[in-house]
């Protein structure tokens, strides 16, 4: 579904991703984990089309999307969760899912996109009024993710969306990811907590300094020794 | 009582004018964190607009009011794709040098088309000659007109911005741009609109310090330029009713000092607030005090 070809952006005179090439398969969770600084975030923020790749190419569904604009790919059908959530902070949580659907114009449609947010999500249905900002980390969490939904996505980029979280909120985020999934969604999920993406995952990539190192099924990467030693703490 | 109450329907009018010119400096800074210096100029583009369409066409005031604001909206516009779009990943001091010289380029662009010399409107008639009496207070019909439109203006301005789609696109580009892409907003496009708005604002101001006062010259936007740049910090830079606000309590109390203390000093107290009020509450009256992000 999605492809990325030898894919390689500067900031300046930096490298940060140097030529890196993954396959995202329809239905798939795939995890993108690696240490701070690997790329893993840059790599999200080129399929969204926030940064621009010196050189490679982006595929989304064997079209060649590395030129579009960052909004046309919203209408392709990838959304992007953005590290640290970003929601709006001064508008109410309704509000920013309303943003979510910004570019939808099927408002019956958009109405019952509204409710399986809020029925992945009820605590956002009892905060809809609230500005975003007061929310707490994990709800806040919530809304970033609820809100890409309302675009009715294909694929849905999440940058680490355990950052900040309580364990047992970890877990619930998780549990959100995996019926998201099963609803259809194709899944990329960049995530430093690499035990609990592992576990989700049907198969992950490992970068390093603007590479990619290994590959192969989130089974396989767990009990792989480098792997345990490097992200698994064991 | 009386005299002071005449002088705040004064500081109203005044005040009016500031806070039309105040929002469009507070909505781009808000979305860019621009100073737009520019925007005093467009003001003038839009007192001079006015002026030739009231003095040689011969057309009334509200049609000469929409043509002011509807030229100060293409004037912002270009000036935003010419000068400012190329540097969207400048430097926020060579954005800001820029808007000096563009500026200037008005200034004195305008002064080599129409001449230095000063210009008045042309009388009004009819209604908008008469005063109105409350007691012992008059109100001039004029003051009414004023303080009328800016309203409607400043309603229109709030219904735009919090309930239309491209008002909501507004507010989530000046809260986070990365964010507001990722929703799939044009990030351009609604920069361009907030221009737009803005400049049609300070058009309409122009026009009507243009028949309140009834001189206008080619550097008339310099000095209340900056006073309704001080009523946007006033009231919190970036926030659209601390703008309305600032700029109605700085006309007030430009008129009042002019009217009790001395009319030599009135600049220097605006001034002075500004200088307190960063002092005091750097951000503004409505603003809270937020840290800057890395």
């Amino acid at each position: 579904m999605l492809e990325i070809k030898d894919l390689s952006v500067y900031f300046g005179v930096i490298n940060a991703l140097k030529g890196i090439s993954l396959t995202v398969n329809e239905g798939e969770i795939v995890t993108l984990i690696g240490a701070n600084g690997a790329g893993k975030t840059t790599t999200l923020r080129t399929i969204s089309g926030l940064e621009k790749p010196t050189s490679g190419t982006i595929l989304l569904e064997g079209k060649d999307i590395t030129a579009t604009s960052a909004k046309d790919r919203v209408k392709m059908g990838i959304s992007h969760v953005p590290e640290g959530r970003r929601v709006f902070p001064s508008m109410s949580v309704l509000e920013n899912l309303e943003l979510g659907a910004y570019l939808r114009r099927d408002k019956k449609e958009i109405a019952k996109d509204l409710q399986m947010v809020y029925e992945h999500f009820p605590i956002l249905h009892t905060r809809r009024k609230q500005a975003a900002g007061t929310l707490s980390g994990g709800e806040q969490q919530m809304l970033a993710i609820g809100r890409a939904l309302m675009s009715r996505p294909r694929i849905l980029l999440l940058d680490e969306p355990s950052m900040g979280l309580a364990p047992l909120l970890v877990q619930e985020i998780f549990n959100i990811i995996g019926n998201i999934n099963n609803n259809g969604t194709t899944v990329l999920l960049v995530e430093q907590n690499a035990s609990m993406a592992l576990r989700i995952a049907h198969r992950a990539y490992v970068m390093e300094t603007g590479s990619i190192v290994l590959s192969g099924t989130g089974a396989d990467l767990m009990q792989s020794e480098d792997i345990k030693k490097a992200y698994l703490g064991g | 009582m009386e005299q002071f109450l005449q002088q705040i329907i004064n500081g109203i009018s005044l005040g009016s004018i500031y806070a039309l010119v105040a929002l469009g400096y507070t909505m781009v800074y808000g979305i860019i964190k621009l100073i737009n210096f520019a925007h005093c100029d467009i003001y003038m583009i839009g007192a001079y607009v006015g002026y030739f369409c009231m003095t040689f066409l011969g057309i009334g005031f509200v049609p000469s009011l929409l043509a002011a604001m509807a030229v100060c909206t293409v004037l912002g516009v270009t000036i935003e794709k010419i000068a400012y779009k190329p540097l969207r990943n400048a430097t926020r001091i060579a954005v800001l040098i820029t808007a000096i010289g563009v500026s200037l380029f008005l200034e004195y662009g305008t002064m080599f088309f129409v001449k230095a010399q000063v210009r008045s409107y042309p009388p009004l008639t009819g209604l908008l000659a008469e005063t109105l009496r409350l007691g012992n207070i008059s109100v001039p019909m004029l003051q009414v007109l004023i303080l009328a439109i800016t309203v409607i203006l400043m309603l229109l301005l709030q219904f735009i911005v919090n309930k239309t789609k491209i008002g909501k696109a507004m507010r989530a580009v000046s809260m986070d741009q990365d964010a507001a892409e990722l929703m799939g907003i044009n990030v351009d496009t609604t920069i361009s609109f907030t221009f737009a708005l803005g400049s049609a604002l300070a058009g309409a101001a122009g026009i009507l310090v243009g028949i309140y006062y009834n001189s206008i010259n080619p550097l008339m936007g310099v000095l209340p330029g900056l006073k309704s740049f001080v009523a946007a910090v006033f009231g919190g830079i970036g926030i659209i009713p601390g703008a309305m606000i600032g700029g109605y309590i700085i006309g007030i109390v430009e008129v009042l000092i002019s009217g009790y203390i001395n009319s030599m000093y009135r600049d220097a107290f605006v001034f002075a607030i500004l200088i307190l009020i960063l002092i005091l509450k750097p951000a503004g009256l409505l603003g809270k005090n937020t840290r800057e992000k890395v």
